[in-house]
């Protein structure tokens, strides 16, 4: 206690306050410069500005605090009536895809059966989110979720076509767009008499997506927009009536009377005139999937098909993949299942050495590790939509970190049911090769996994920042400011003796007890070192990328860690038969990942990994001047 | 002259699910085991749709005995285009021991009841095989009959139905109101969209018990066991047509 005191009297010490807070004044060193007077008012409006309290659990992580609320317990959000609903349309669904489509076919041809896309328009497949008054079924997330898996196990090309379809395609018009917009084309959309797609990627556009060149220009009479540009890699580019389509238009301030470009997004119909598309690209894989480039020359585009107001076309872009995110997670799932049931069936029949290979551990291991993927993936893609389905809007980087997940662990687990299979799982005929082929894809549209990782990172650190500045601003005003300061002080002091107050996580049940220590205690080593590291760079964090990369990989572990022991504690209260099972899964999970937080944390301290990046770094460099391999062959020739 | 069709439909356990006798032997296991409508009495449903869809029936009523999950099954019929459903209900314990002949007093009952001039079920369900409710319904009704039917046809007040039959297609023609009962070739039935599932959910089932129509279900049979076929046994292969004879002559088949 006395040393508490004393850590909390040098606190106050105002050549500290600098010290520790030296993100605030870096702010402003990197900034434009204004007069010096502005500058000071600009800082005091920044440092004024109360952070807002987010619910969402990974943003809270980056500083140390255990936000549970939207985890635990794990969300049960289904109505009876819902629950009634979903019952009757899983069966017709898994039956359609079991009898009416042939991926294997699909694939081969390269093109959805024409016979099969007929049978999914009068399943209503083209419109499950859709409003029921406008022809849609009407599903809530949740529902969706579960549907999606069954589309996901069985064939991924079908799932990207209905997936660009309504997930990305027109899902701008279901959350952004103005009820005339909605009454005009949502009925069209939902029937599947007109597909839609996406239209946001350029040739030199990808993930910087704010740099796209189509130009979007108003008319004279200002009836109409006039758009020219060229998109790329359009999944069902060369199918779609409706596109969802992302332009520069400029704009001007009514207040500065500056016009500047900024981005808007459109309905655009094939109708309009203009509209042309290339070849269907040939690719790795999710081949059913057509994939082309739309071109728009002197497109019109009547004012009223703006979608979500001029200028605001990049907000609208990422609330609609943010909105559409989930789905990959739950399609994921379905399709781990198909392949960890492959790897199943051949271990469990398999003899070799005189013994079925399921009673090697080497076989073992691949398959426990493949359920522990699966489990993890499920319950993120089923809590994420859950919190959606609530009404919460702090779901972005869970959903950000799902998508990342998802795509890595259904690639992995995919490899490995090949591997158990050994030479079978190599030929067509077992129906592995081509999953994998359409899996690779995941890792890299839809917001690649390299820029999802930056992404939790910079926000969470951000977040994190907002709330050093609101400390700063508190020591300012002590005696005002006290709870604050003294529950921080109090919290860095047991930090530096070494004491971790990480207690359990509140709600998970008693057999996880140690796990749920070991969370506690990651939460709160990485606000530690995510504080560090904000303290230590301040906004250059944003350049050092091998550092947040590691403190992605972490936040993802604990989200990760934080649905398995929910999900299993769940189980566990409900007494569920599968409960064992899960419980296992999940200590697992939550032991292994937190010895992988601790050297990712590590790593972003340490003077070694410096170094190494340092050097890797270099390598790079040197690499890329030459273009090609650097060091001198083995043999001299 | 628009027809007011019954159709029955039954739950039973899924053609694709491997069926395992229960430890008692007797009967088989059903528990936590996926069910599904009988597949001839999903033909029978879809006949039956078609006939509204040409304007020649006015009204479809599926009709299910069976427990609560019966209700599923006739669910599943009002989303291939029922109007509306009845379930009878039969607790499960008594369902392994109802008969046809209790299910065709039911639907005989409710066929007048109802006021139906055509009654269509499948030939036979996949888990017991009687093929008798179509027979013993007509019987009860005094209605003519039309079994193995693979091709209805209305004309004037009479069906034309082609049924198939050992011999091979025998065409006849029966006067309405008349009792057919529903083989494979019949028809493909529809996929149930989803949209119909959930319109599907508004339509109508009324609950009423066997007792309400005056039949009573008291058992007529005894099973006795139940229990797997036995399993295969090696074969033995011979050398030439003499061998075989003799072979069939020591095993007494000949």
């Amino acid at each position: 206690m006395i040393r508490a005191s004393k850590f909390l009297w040098a606190l106050n010490r105002p050549g500290l306050v600098k010290e520790i807070s030296p993100a605030a004044s870096r702010l402003q060193s990197t900034a434009a410069q204004p007069a010096a007077s502005e500058r000071e008012a600009q800082k005091a409006h920044k440092m004024s500005k109360k952070v807002e309290m987010n619910k969402s659990f990974v943003m809270n992580i980056f500083r140390g605090a255990a936000m549970t609320e939207q985890a635990i317990p794990y969300p049960s959000v289904l109505s009876d009536e819902q629950k009634e609903t979903l019952e009757m349309l899983v069966d017709p669904t898994e039956k359609f895809f079991e009898e009416c489509n042939d991926a294997a076919k699909n694939d081969a041809m390269e093109k959805v059966d024409d016979q099969t896309l007929e049978g999914l328009k009068e399943l209503g497949a083209f419109g499950l989110q859709v409003p029921v008054e406008f022809g849609g079924v009407g599903l809530s997330n949740t529902q969706y979720a579960r549907l999606v898996e069954i589309v996901g196990s069985h064939d991924l090309g079908v799932g990207i076509t209905l997936g660009a379809h309504q997930s990305i395609g027109f899902k701008g018009i279901l959350i952004a767009g103005n009820p005339e917009q909605k009454a005009k084309y949502l009925p069209k959309v939902a029937s599947g008499e007109h597909m839609a797609a996406f239209a946001l990627t350029e040739p030199s556009s990808g993930s910087d997506a704010g740099s796209i060149r189509s130009r979007a220009v108003l008319s004279e009479d200002g009836s109409h927009y006039v758009l020219n540009g060229s998109k790329i890699w359009i999944s069902n580019g060369g199918l779609a009536e409706v596109f969802t389509v992302f332009a520069q238009t400029p704009i001007t301030n009514p207040k500065t009377g500056v016009t500047k470009d900024k981005v808007t997004a459109f309905i655009v119909e094939r109708a309009f005139g203009g509209v042309s598309h290339g070849l269907p690209e040939k690719k790795m894989g999710i081949k059913a999937s057509n994939t082309a480039e739309v071109y728009f020359e002197d497109t019109k585009i009547p004012v009223e098909n703006v979608l979500g107001g001029s200028g605001n076309g990049f907000k609208v872009a990422m609330e609609i993949l943010n909105n559409g995110r989930f789905g990959m997670a739950a399609a994921l799932s379905g399709t781990m299942r198909y392949s960890i049931k492959k790897a199943l069936d051949f271990a469990t029949s398999r003899m070799q050495f005189g013994q079925r290979i399921d009673s090697f551990g080497t076989i073992q291991e691949k398959l426990a590790r493949m359920a522990m993927l699966h489990y993890v993936t499920e319950s993120m893609a089923y809590m994420i939509s859950s919190n959606m389905d609530s009404g919460s809007k702090d779901y972005h980087l869970e959903a950000a970190i799902s998508k990342c997940f998802a795509s890595e662990a259904a690639w992995t687990v995919t490899d490995e049911a090949i591997q158990v299979m050994g030479g079978m799982g190599f030929m067509k005929e077992a129906g592995l090769e081509r999953v994998l082929r359409d899996l690779r894809i995941f890792r890299i549209f839809e917001g690649t996994n390299d820029i999802l990782r930056l992404f939790v990172a910079l926000t969470g650190l951000q977040y994190a920042g907002g709330h050093l500045r609101e400390l700063q601003q508190a020591l300012k005003n002590p005696a005002a400011n006290l709870g604050l300061i003294l529950g921080e002080g109090t919290k860095r002091a047991k930090r530096a003796i070494g004491f971790t107050n990480g207690g359990t996580i509140e709600g998970i049940h008693p057999n996880l007890n140690e796990s749920s220590l070991l969370l506690g205690r990651a939460i709160e080593a990485f606000g530690y070192t995510s504080e560090g590291l904000l303290m230590k760079h301040g906004k250059n964090i944003i350049g050092q990328q091998f550092l947040l990369n590691r403190l992605a990989n972490a936040s993802m572990d604990l989200y990760a860690s934080l649905v398995v022991l929910s999900r299993a504690s769940r189980s566990l209260t409900l007494n569920l038969s599968s409960a064992d099972h899960e419980e296992k899964i999940a200590r697992v999970w939550v032991n292994e990942a937190s010895d992988r937080i601790q050297l990712n944390l590590t790593a972003v301290k340490s003077s070694v990994s410096e170094k190494n990046f340092s050097d890797l770094e270099t390598i790079a460099k040197e690499l890329c001047s030459n273009g090609d391999i650097i060091a001198e062959r083995p043999l001299g020739i | 002259m628009s027809l007011r069709v019954l159709v029955g439909c039954k739950r039973v356990i899924d053609y694709a699910v491997k069926i395992r006798v229960r430890p008692d032997k007797m009967g088989v296991v059903t528990d936590g085991v996926k069910h599904s409508m009988n597949p001839f009495d999903e033909i029978a449903i879809e006949e039956a749709v078609r006939l509204k869809e040409k304007k020649i029936a006015k009204e479809v009523i599926a009709v299910s005995c069976g427990p609560t999950q019966a209700q599923e099954t006739i669910r599943t019929a009002l989303a291939m285009g029922a109007d509306r459903g009845i379930h009878v209900e039969i607790p499960a314990k008594e369902m392994e021991k109802l008969e046809p002949l209790h299910v065709s007093k039911i639907l005989a009952k409710l066929a007048e009841k109802e006021g139906a001039e055509l009654l269509i079920v499948g030939k036979q369900a996949i888990d017991d095989d009687s093929n008798a409710t179509a027979q013993m319904t007509a019987a009860l009704l005094e209605w003519p009959q039309a079994t193995f039917a693979s091709k209805i046809e209305k004309t004037d007040g009479t069906l034309l139905v082609v049924r198939e039959v050992d011999g091979g297609l025998e065409t006849i023609k029966v006067k309405l109101p008349a009792v057919v009962s529903a083989d494979l070739r019949l028809n493909e039935p529809r996929y149930a969209t989803l949209p119909n599932i959930m319109k599907a959910k508004k339509k109508k089932i009324v609950k009423m018990k066997p007792a309400d129509l005056g039949v009573d279900t008291t058992a007529h049979f005894e099973v006795v066991e139940v229990c797997d076929p036995p399993s295969r046994e090696a074969g033995i292969k011979v050398e030439d047509v003499d061998a075989l004879v003799s072979k069939l002559k020591e095993a007494g088949r000949i």
